[in-house]
């Protein structure tokens, strides 16, 4: 069957309520679609599956699309049937604030996984899926990153999610010996009394210094620690 | 072996254990939650993800052309599958068609790579299951593919060798006679590969009827590729889309047929890819043939001069590991708007769980090695 004639079975058996707005796939987009209405994507599915005639039996990709703009994240499945070997896409749109939509386990056990990533990574809700837990990031993940406006945190469990360019620090250690050495070299004249003058400066900067790598052994220590108990948190919870 | 005890709960048998995510026998970063009765498995649960690398929400920084080199890095063990992918996927999206050596020259890239993938599976499910000599013998060749690749791209893991139009470099003087001696020298090898290893009683007992995956179950998870065709249906997309150049080749489609066992069994899963990897040195061979015809040196087609396409589109190739298909949808910038990857070994990994049940942890491994799931393919 071509993309049309599917199109217009599913449309006589349903009502054009359910599936609407077909694309023969000639424009801009190379592919047919429809498109179906949220509440009915369950019925449309199996139909699909269970109508001799269209037999489709592999869903082949659930992708899931953000857009802002329009307040909507759209779920594209990409359905094939190696019986009848032809194929269609559908698209569902949903409300960008509150994305829910039937899960298609019962239909396709493929969808299983397919739908966990999309939940995991676009925040899409699938009711009545069996296991909807989050399947590529951490189950304390924050935040859907393929949304468009996700911003990346500083750091996850304290550890940084950057880190500062290493020739900034080369050029802030020269700064600072360029400094020490202006300062030594300033105080002398200045003073009169150079001894005593490098002998207070070498003493005021050598706390300065320990301090300083005191903090940065403090933090790579709290940097650990927060490691080390995700670390055990993550033994503990299976 | 980094199997270790975190809770014995309850009083019976039961134990859960952890597998993973740095075994041996995972096939890259996999990590297991096993629940088991002694030997016995009751429940092995897939944890996926440490190898993601958040491929799809890089492409939408990237320009059309700058992501190639990053689809390598979907399947590092045979990167030259979702070059091609990537590339059909935007020529489909631009109504760009590629010269037809060019075509040629990508059916020879896949195909070697192809060969050396199952290679891969084939040395890595030998050694899994205890036979050890086979791994060898596997890698040795694969090198020699390896070598051959590197001759033509420069690069013996990611590629990198498909451009969106055509490929990057024309075959090398006296490459092809090159190839054609390996493949001679090749299928000979296989043949004593199958007496080593295949039909050697010890590996068909230990593979027979050992977790099989019948061919309606494979249908509804989606399981795709080597797998299905184990499970005896007679499906590739080679034929059924006929893309590239397919069509102007012969060659079989090798299915399980039980010939030790059941339909669909781990054997049956191997001895499909010792096939495939026949089928596709020939093809490779009559590829060499064919591409005398077209002149040296058309590789690219005419691109428009800055890509800023608007729509979508979804291609899909055969991979080493099944269907793959990319979809990418384009609202007119220089960079996608989003893109998709479906890879096989994410609809393989899904099925695991259901399969677990009742089989002992030493077919586990088996099941694995047998699926040929590559971890970055799955997390991508």
């Amino acid at each position: 069957m071509t993309p049309e004639e599917i199109f217009h079975k599913l449309e006589r058996e349903l009502g054009p309520e359910c599936v609407f707005n077909f694309d023969a796939g000639t424009g801009k987009a190379k592919d047919a679609f429809c498109e179906v209405e949220p509440g009915s994507i369950t019925r449309v599915a199996q139909l699909m599956k269970a109508d001799p005639a269209l037999g489709f039996d592999y869903l082949e990709c659930i992708t899931g699309i953000d857009f802002p703009n329009d307040q909507k994240i759209q779920v594209v499945y990409h359905v094939y049937s190696y019986g009848k070997k032809h194929r269609l896409v559908l698209k569902v749109s949903l409300v960008r604030d509150d994305p829910v939509i039937a899960s298609l386990c019962s239909v396709w056990s493929a969808a299983n996984w397919l739908e966990r990533e999309c939940f995991d990574l676009l925040g899409v809700l699938f009711e009545g899926h069996p296991d909807l837990r989050r399947l590529l990031l951490p189950d304390d993940w924050e935040g859907y990153p393929l949304r468009k406006d996700w911003k990346e945190k500083p750091d996850y469990h304290g550890i940084p999610s950057t880190r500062p360019n290493p020739f900034d620090l080369l050029a802030k250690a020269k700064a600072l010996e360029a400094k020490k050495a202006a300062e030594a070299k300033g105080a002398e004249p200045a003073d009169g009394k150079p001894t005593k003058v490098v002998e207070v400066n070498a003493a005021a900067a050598e706390p300065a210094a320990d301090a300083e790598a005191k903090k940065a052994a403090a933090k790579a220590a709290a940097i650990a620690k927060a490691a080390a108990k995700k670390a055990a948190a993550k033994k503990g919870s299976p | 072996m980094t199997e270790v005890i975190i809770t014995n709960e309850t009083m019976d048998e039961e134990m859960t254990l952890n597998m993973g995510p740095h075994h041996p026998s995972t096939h890259g970063v996999l990590r297991f939650i096993v629940q088991t009765d002694g030997e016995i498995m009751r429940k092995a649960t897939p944890e996926v993800g440490y190898l993601h690398r958040a491929l799809e929400k890089i492409a939408e920084r990237c320009t059309y052309e700058g992501y190639m080199p990053y689809t390598d890095r979907i399947d590092y063990v045979a990167a030259m599958f979702p070059n091609q992918c990537w590339a059909m996927t935007c020529e489909k999206l631009m109504g760009i068609s590629p010269p037809p050596r060019a075509e040629y020259l990508r059916v020879i890239s896949c195909e070697l790579t192809r060969i050396a993938s199952h290679l891969i599976m084939l040395g890595c499910m030998a050694m899994d299951v205890g036979a050890v000599t086979a791994f060898p013998w596997a890698l040795r060749e694969r090198e020699a593919i390896n070598d051959l690749l590197e001759e033509l791209c420069g690069a013996r893991l990611t590629y990198n060798y498909h451009r969106i139009g055509g490929v990057s470099f024309d075959m090398p003087k006296g490459w092809a006679d090159k190839v054609r001696r390996w493949i001679d020298n090749f299928l000979p090898l296989m043949d004593e590969y199958d007496r080593l290893v295949t039909y050697n009683e010890i590996y068909v007992k230990r593979l027979a009827n050992v977790t099989v995956i019948p061919a309606s179950m494979a249908i509804d998870w989606g399981v795709v590729g080597p797998n299905l065709r184990a499970a005896g249906v007679k499906w590739d997309l080679r034929k059924a889309d006929g893309y590239s150049i397919y069509p102007k080749l012969k060659f079989a489609v090798p299915v399980g047929e039980g010939k030790v066992g059941t339909v669909g069994d781990a054997w049956d899963r191997w001895d499909v890819r010792c096939q495939e990897c026949r089928e596709s040195a020939k093809m490779t061979l009559q590829c060499l043939e064919q591409i005398a015809a077209f002149p040296e040196n058309d590789l690219m087609a005419e691109l428009p001069k800055r890509m800023k396409p608007e729509g979508e589109a979804y291609a899909r190739i055969e991979s080493a590991r099944g269907d793959m298909g990319i979809y990418v949808v384009a609202r007119g910038g220089t960079e996608p708007y989003r893109v998709r990857i479906r890879t096989g070994s994410f609809t393989s990994m899904a099925i695991l769980e259901s399969l677990t049940p009742g089989i002992y942890v030493a077919d586990l491994v088996a099941l694995i090695a047998s699926i040929d799931v590559v971890a970055p393919e799955i997390d991508r």
